[in-house]
């Protein structure tokens, strides 16, 4: 038995009693002065202000990470003295200086930083493009006769852990030039995923659709164009998506051993300069880089999503 | 009126990962042209897979199909098909859909224009001319279904196999769509197989109700002749003692001979 007894009646009291100033007196004020209704008490106001709220709280959680992240930057940065990394200011001041003459171009190992952008994304657009060229068609067949895929599968297996960088001397060895080589690395390291994303997507193409078209009895061209491809496209812009991603972590690297342009390649020059904010300012924009293409493309994949 | 479609001890068995399921046997059927069959039987006894074997989706494990006295080795557009689930291609419209088997069955002899019309005419046959440009996602369940009708219509098949193309619908579109049915198959003198669970319907719809047996191994249990004159009135047949006879003869085959026993 506890000793304080709880009274419900008086509490029911407590609840009921106005804490503020009698109630009565607001309807008075406004019966005696009618005024316009304040803007954030109407609809639209009502409706900016969800949409304030919404904003909010879709974007504070981000900012207080990136908010964090750069505090965490300056801690480190601090505690490593003279020879510690630089800090986010220094490093925004060298980017600024950086980005106000983007493309100049003083000769072959020195070129703005929008040029290096720039020849990382076409290699990374060419290799990409063949292995899409190849890998689509393949994945198609792969994904529809079951002996090619017996046939393929040990090959594909075997060759699809080997590290990306690995392919590098092959291509030396073939090509005998660099920029052919960067380019067969980027193929042959992204063109795992779109043709293993392709076939899984034609083999699971639902039955339901493939007898309409048994049905119809369509023609190979017409199952094609109206049922197999719209049925794959999901699967085969999640291929798209991942063999981008690989190809993107690929060409920095490739272009750090075969040297010349790029960001790869920028990245190595900065470090012989011993210029660590451009290292940094280049993580940066490999990053950023590779989430807009990363976001684009899931733009394109939402567009034939049917389900 | 000949035999048109003669099914001689068809078996129906899955080879499934418990091993193998035997879903249907002994079936034995004779149906005429322009012949109207209901079959009807509880959930999972078969009659999907009966009508898949009809089809030519599927091969019977034993037996014989035979069409026109040929055997049946595969599907084909003089078969149209109302799948269970309507099974529409959701990229394209409920047009596009039409369209597409329209254009397999008639596009070698006609014109683009006449394709379309013939199309459209087939969406507003099933009430859907609005929705006509919606794809499959953006319309009801029921609309779905009046799609999958007007896409095996408009190929204006000689054999029709309807699984179930009502189950959806609500009392009131239901029973036009049942008239419009009867009307079709009486002009075009199409020969069709029907799966339903409504009794009424069945009745009302065919000359023949083929009553099944409950699965594992089912098989036909009964054929009842439906010998009520056409055209049939719902209303008027609603006072037809011999309508109601007939009913309860469905009735009772489905609710006291083959009671399927509460899983
Ligand atoms: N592809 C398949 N593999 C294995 N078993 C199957 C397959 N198709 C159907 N079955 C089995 O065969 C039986 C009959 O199925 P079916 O779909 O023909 O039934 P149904 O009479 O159409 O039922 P409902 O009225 O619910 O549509 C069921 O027990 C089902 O599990
Ligand atoms: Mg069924």
């Amino acid at each position: 038995m506890s000793a304080v007894t709880f009274n419900e009646g008086s509490l029911k009291d407590i609840m009921n009693k106005p804490d503020t100033v009698p109630a009565s007196a607001a309807p008075v004020e406004t019966q005696a002065k009618p005024r316009p209704t304040p803007y954030f008490e109407t609809e639209r106001g009502l409706a900016l202000l969800e949409s304030f709220g919404n904003f909010f709280r879709a974007t504070l959680p981000p900012v207080i990470g990136i908010a964090l992240f750069i505090l965490l930057w300056q801690i480190v940065s601090a505690s490593g003295g003279d020879s510690g990394l630089p800090g986010p200011a220094k490093t925004w001041e060298a980017a600024k200086a950086l980005f106000a003459d983007p493309f100049y171009d003083n000769g072959p190992n020195d070129k703005g930083i929008g040029w290096n952008i720039l020849h990382s994304l076409y290699r990374v657009g060419a290799g990409f493009g063949l292995a899409a060229l190849v890998g689509i068609p393949l994945g198609f067949m792969i994904g529809r006769f079951a002996f090619l895929s017996g046939m393929m599968a040990p090959i594909i297996s075997l060759l699809r852990p080997v590290s990306p960088l690995a392919w590098l001397p092959i291509g030396l060895y073939v090509f005998k030039e660099t920029e052919p080589a960067s380019l067969w690395v980027i193929f042959i390291s992204s063109i795992w995923p779109i043709i293993l994303n392709t076939a899984a997507g034609v083999s699971r193409v639902p039955q339901d659709y493939l007898n309409v078209a048994r049905v119809l009895n369509l023609s190979e061209w017409k199952i094609f164009t109206r049922i197999l491809f719209p049925s794959v496209l999901p699967h085969l812009m999640t291929g798209i998506r991942l063999s981008m991603g690989v190809a993107w972590l690929v060409i920095v690297a490739a272009e750090m051993l075969t040297g010349g342009t790029g960001l790869g390649f920028w990245v190595w020059d900065e470090w012989n300069n011993l210029n660590v904010e451009h290292i940094l300012i280049a993580i940066f924009v490999v990053g950023i880089i590779g989430l807009l293409l990363e976001q684009g493309l899931m733009l394109i994949a939402k567009r034939f999503n049917y389900e | 009126m000949h035999n048109y479609l003669h099914i001689e001890n068809a078996k129906m068995v899955f080879d499934t990962k418990k091993g193998k399921f035997t879903a249907l046997t002994d079936i034995n059927l004779t149906v005429k042209q322009g012949e109207f069959i209901a079959l009807i039987g509880h959930s999972g006894c078969g009659k999907s897979t009966l009508l898949n074997l009809v089809a030519g989706l599927t091969s019977p494990t034993d037996g014989i199909l035979l069409l026109s006295e040929r055997e049946i080795s595969g599907p084909g557009p003089e078969r149209a098909v109302v799948f269970q689930n309507h099974s529409l291609l959701p990229w394209l419209t409920c047009f596009g859909n039409v369209y597409l088997a329209v254009e397999r069955v008639f596009g070698a002899r006609e014109a683009k224009a006449k394709l379309k019309e013939r199309t459209q005419a087939a969406l507003e046959l099933v009430g859907l001319a609005h929705a006509m440009h919606k794809h499959p996602g953006e319309i009801s369940g029921g609309m779905k279904q009046r799609v999958g009708i007007a896409r095996a219509l408009a190929m204006e098949p000689k054999v029709l196999l309807l699984d179930e193309p009502f189950g959806a619908l609500d009392a009131l579109t239901r029973a036009g769509l049942q008239d419009e049915l009867m009307r079709i198959v009486q002009e075009t003198h199409a020969t069709t197989l029907m799966v339903t669970h409504d009794v009424d319907e069945a009745v009302l719809l065919s000359d023949r109700i083929v009553m099944m047996t409950n699965g594992p191994a089912a098989t036909i249990g009964e054929v009842l002749d439906v010998d009520l004159p056409r055209p049939r009135d719902r209303l008027k047949l609603a006072e037809n003692a011999h309508y109601h006879h007939l009913r309860g003869q469905v009735l009772e085959f489905l609710y006291q001979k083959h009671m399927k026993k509460a899983a």
